[in-house]
Order: C-alpha cells, then structure tokens, then sequence
C-alpha cells in the first residue's frame, strides 16, 4: 500500500506532512501524526515554526520520548512560551495568527468536508458513534490554511460524507464563503498514496502528486469518488534515513508510528 | 439548546438574588454535592483527563442524581461513569473517550447509538464561547467559527448579520449551567481560587454557573490570597462550597502535581473490552460506592502509585 517498504504508514505521513510546512510561521498541530510531523519540521528545516496546540499551549518543545497522548496533559506543554487556555488559544486562530492547521479525519469527501462525529442512521441514533470535533471544526473553520493527513482508503474517501463535523469547501464553488467562512480551507490532503489538492474553481479533490511507485490509477482505485488530476502531476521524495532517524527518536515507544 | 440555558435576562435576575456572601465556603464533599438537584445541568471544568473534579463526580454518583445534563468541552471516564450509572439524560461536549491509545469509547458507543443519552455536540471553540458569554452575562458570542458545519443543526446554534458589514457570524449562545463542578489546585477558605498551569475553561464556569463547587488540593492563608491576588482566577463571593480534597482529581491529573494514570485507564479500557458497561458498573462498585470516603477510594491506588505520579509530574514541569 505505501510507496516506501523501508518505512511505516505513518512514518511516510509524518514526514511528507512535515515538509509542507514553512520556516517563520504557526501551525495548529492536534495530537498523534500532525504533532510528530510538526516537531520533525520543527527540528529539520522550520526552527522558527511555532505549535499551537488545543489544549491551550503556544510554543511547546516536544521532547523525545514524551510525546503527548491528549492535547491538554502536561507533556503538551512541555517548555511552552504561554498557557493562555483553550477559548483563547483558538481565538488567536480566529484573529488569523495561525498559518496551517494540521488535522486527521475518519470519513473526507470529494470538497475536503471531514466527519469524526457519527456514521450511518440518524445523527441521535447514528449506527456508529465516533469521539466527535474535538477542535477540529474550529481548526477547519479559523486557520489559514488546513492540510489534512490521513492514511488513504477507499472506505474513507467517500462522495459525500454521512455528517459534515469540519468544513472544507462544503459544496464546492463558493459555498464555504457563503456559509459565511471567510477564510482559509483545505489546501492539501497529505495520504499514504500520495498528496490531493483541490481544483481552484469547482472546489473538487484531485491529485497533486504521487509517491515514488504509485500511479495514477491506484490513488484512483483507492477512491471512493472520481478524483480529478491537476495539470502537472509530480512525484515525492520518499523520506530520507536523516528524516526517518530524527521521527523514530521522537517516538521512541512507536505510540503514534505504529 | 434549551432557552433556559441562553437566558441571560433570568441567569442575571437569579445571581441578584443570590447572596456573595465573603464568608467562609470550607465544607465537606457530601454537603457540597447535597446543592445538585435531579435534572441540573452540571458543567465540569478541567478538560479530559486535566484537573477532572473527580472527588465531586464520585461523591454525584454516590447521591445518585438523576436527570442530569452533563456539559464539559472534552468529556473523558467522568462521562462514562455518570452514563453508566443512570445519571445522565443529555450529553453537550465536543468530543468523548479518553484518547488515542484507548479506542473510540465503547460506553459512548453503547449509550448514544442506543439513543439512551443524547449526544449535543459543538466545536471546542463554541463551548468556550458559551461558557465566556455566560461569563459575560449576554446571550450570545458573535464568532467564525462552526458556520456551513452539520454542528449547527445539532445544537441549533443561529446566525447572525453583522449590523456593520453585513457578513454571516454564528452567534454562539451563552450557556448559564445550573451548577459547576471544579476542582483547582489552591483556594482561602472563602473561596477565592488559584488554578496552575492548564487554565482550561473554569474561571468562565464558574461565572457562568448558579452554583460554583470547587475541591482544591491545598486550602491556603487568607494572608496569602492577599500577597499574591494577580493568582487568583475565581473570586470567593463567586464560589458556594469549597471541600479540601488532595489528589482530588486522581486518577486524572493535576498539573505539576500528578500524571494522569495510564496504567489504570489501560485496566479499565481492557476490562470494558472484554465485559462491556457491566465492567463499568463493577468499577463503580469497587472505586465509587465502596469506599465510603476520598482517602479510603486513594487507598484503592496506594500510596506508591500516587508518589511515583507525582514524581513524574515535577519531571515533566521542571
């Protein structure tokens, strides 16, 4: 399934996602794949990115083998510049302090819409209940920028998700600004097959790039829409062993590697 | 929503008629839970397994109130056991389980799929909002956040045109619970509190709320409240009954304190893993209506366990 043999899933989607993001900005990181990718970018090549995180943390330092299990338990915080508390941390979002907002999802669709809270039947009596939006719909809805990072499966990437928990582009062409959301949405899906983006008119997923021995065709098949294909489709580096070493010291336990 | 719960004209009347008073607020536990009635809506402050005021949930379970509404931003074992006791009608949070390692949590699972507790789900942001517009004693926040969502159908949040631009805000609406549950790390026996590390949510708790609740870790001097007032995040003459309960949050944790107890979540995940909520209400039986105080339910842990999280607590704040 994934391009690399000498890496896990989650190994190619910490350090693919962690390239997307730029030195001299912010990023809005929740726990589990997003935050490992921010603190590799972090210690690679974005020394002046600062992490903002759910629990109401600006500037962690995550250490080595301490990685946070819940976004607002002390390891989160660990040396971070300000506490300033969970309303206010996603207000500095609102106000537009926050460049990338770094997110998962159980169920995505062709506009980028996530669904983490209920599957199937009825939104009272769903037919699976999942954990919720957490600050994801706030991330979605308050950053600049959102990159989505998820491991690519047919039964995730569905036409149209059961139940809209954070907003992409809605229904494509416009729609999202007409809901009255003003800025940012999702630029970039980062999977396990390669990288989506989103046709800058109508809105819909297509692909960007692939990893190196992934086609086309495959990201296709594992799709469970038609995927458009940008222009020029390119192909990524696979993470190097500098990359690699650097992630696995991070997780040490392999908690969230895998 | 309920209207009673954005009602800023009725939450306001009610806090007139209640007195602020600057008096002692020193009791025990059971006297402090005695105020919750069936049928309250209760917020919890902290946030998931942060500074849960778990000596007042347990204490809640042992009165065996009914009725409940149960609001708090990241609803972690807390909600669980409220659920499986027969507590709760009505859930309102942004998210529910413990956390990555542990899986979806089956008892949410249970209980809502089956339509047995309703599930009101916000964004975390929305949450906050409307504990800071009760804080505020208006009705609503203008916010961007939760808009073209299928959130706003759930809670029937509305919007509103900016009167100045004539852009689409949602207008979050206040929330004014009718108790609220706390627990920080430091108050004076009149109540004035102090919260380290992790603010979360509480200090607009518990100006949102009717009654405050608050255990603390540490009852200090008057004299120090005075020495150091920039400290406190709660007035007294906010707070109803306030209880001495070290290790109050536990097996939750309390920053720089103590770690939260993996370990324990890991036993009792495994055990609704192989049993279902029927493991939950044993776990009530054993931590719960067993032990007839605090001291006697820490005793379950021990006294190793509980100085082994507090040394990782100063490790992990130095």
């Amino acid at each position: 399934m994934t391009a690399a043999a000498a890496c896990s899933a989650s190994e190619l989607l910490a350090v693919i996602a962690s390239r997307q993001l730029r030195d001299d900005t912010t990023v809005f990181a929740g726990v589990g794949v997003p935050l490992l990718a921010a603190a590799l970018a972090r210690q690679r090549h974005a020394p002046r990115l600062t992490m903002v995180i759910e629990g109401g943390i600006v500037g962690p330092e995550i250490a080595p083998g301490l990685l946070p299990i819940s976004t607002n338990e002390m390891r989160a915080g660990r040396r971070a510049t300000m506490l300033p508390g969970i309303t206010d941390a996603f207000l500095l979002a609102q106000r537009g302090f926050v460049d990338v907002g770094f997110m998962g999802g159980a169920q995505i669709d062709r506009f980028g819409n996530i669904n983490t809270s209920a599957i199937g039947g009825d939104y009272w009596k769903p037919k699976v209940r999942l954990p919720g939006t957490g600050g994801a719909n706030d991330i979605a809805s308050l950053c600049r920028e959102v990159i989505i990072v998820t491991a690519h499966e047919k039964r995730r990437f569905v036409p149209r998700v059961d139940f809209v928990t954070s907003p992409a582009w809605l229904d494509g062409d416009g729609s999202r600004q007409r809901a009255g959301l003003l800025f940012g949405g999702v630029s970039r899906v980062v999977t396990t097959l390669g990288i989506l983006g989103f046709d800058p008119v109508t809105r819909r997923m297509r692909i960007e790039a692939t990893h190196p021995g992934v086609d086309v065709a495959t990201v296709r098949e594992n799709t469970g829409f038609e995927l458009g294909v940008a222009p020029e489709v390119t192909v990524t580096e696979l993470p190097s062993d500098d990359e690699l070493a650097a992630l696995r010291a991070l997780d040490p336990e392999r908690r969230f590697l895998g | 929503v309920k209207p009673a719960e954005y009602d800023f004209v009725a939450a306001r009347r009610r806090l007139e008629a209640k007195a602020k008073s600057a008096a002692e607020k020193l009791t025990t536990v059971e006297d402090a839970v005695a105020r919750v009635k069936d049928g309250d809506h209760v917020a919890v402050g902290g946030c998931l397994f942060s500074r849960t005021p778990m000596a007042l949930v347990r204490e809640m379970l042992r009165q065996r109130r009914t009725g409940l509404t149960l609001t708090r931003n990241l609803m972690c074992t807390e909600g669980e056991f409220l659920m499986v006791s027969g507590s709760v009608e009505r859930v309102v949070t942004a998210w529910m389980s413990i956390g990555l390692p542990w899986g979806v949590s089956k008892i949410l699972r249970h209980y809502v799929e089956s339509g047995t507790v309703a599930l009101e789900e916000w964004s975390h942001l929305a949450l906050g909002l409307r504990f800071r517009a009760g804080a505020m004693g208006v009705p609503f926040l203008p916010a961007l956040t939760m808009l073209g969502s299928d959130l706003v159908a759930v809670g029937g949040m509305k919007t509103i045109e900016d009167p100045y631009s004539g852009q689409t805000l949602a207008a979050v609406p206040a929330l004014f619970p009718d108790v609220a549950i706390l627990h920080v790390h430091r108050a004076d026996r009149f109540g004035n509190c102090q919260i380290d590390g992790y603010p979360h949510m509480d200090a607009d708790i518990a100006r949102a709320a009717g009654t405050v609740l608050v255990t603390a870790e540490e009852i200090i001097p008057e004299e120090e409240t005075r020495r150091y007032p920039e400290r406190t995040v709660i007035p007294g003459f906010a707070v109803d009954a306030l209880a001495h309960v070290p290790f109050g949050s536990f097996p939750h944790e309390c920053y720089a304190l103590y770690e939260a107890d993996y370990d324990h979540f890991g036993e009792y995940t495994a055990a609704i893993d192989a049993r279902g909520p029927a493991a939950v209400a044993d776990y009530l039986d054993r931590y719960a209506f067993g032990p007839p105080t605090f001291a006697d339910y820490l005793d379950l842990f021990g006294g190793a366990r509980l100085a082994e999280q507090q040394k990782k607590a100063r490790e992990l704040t130095r």
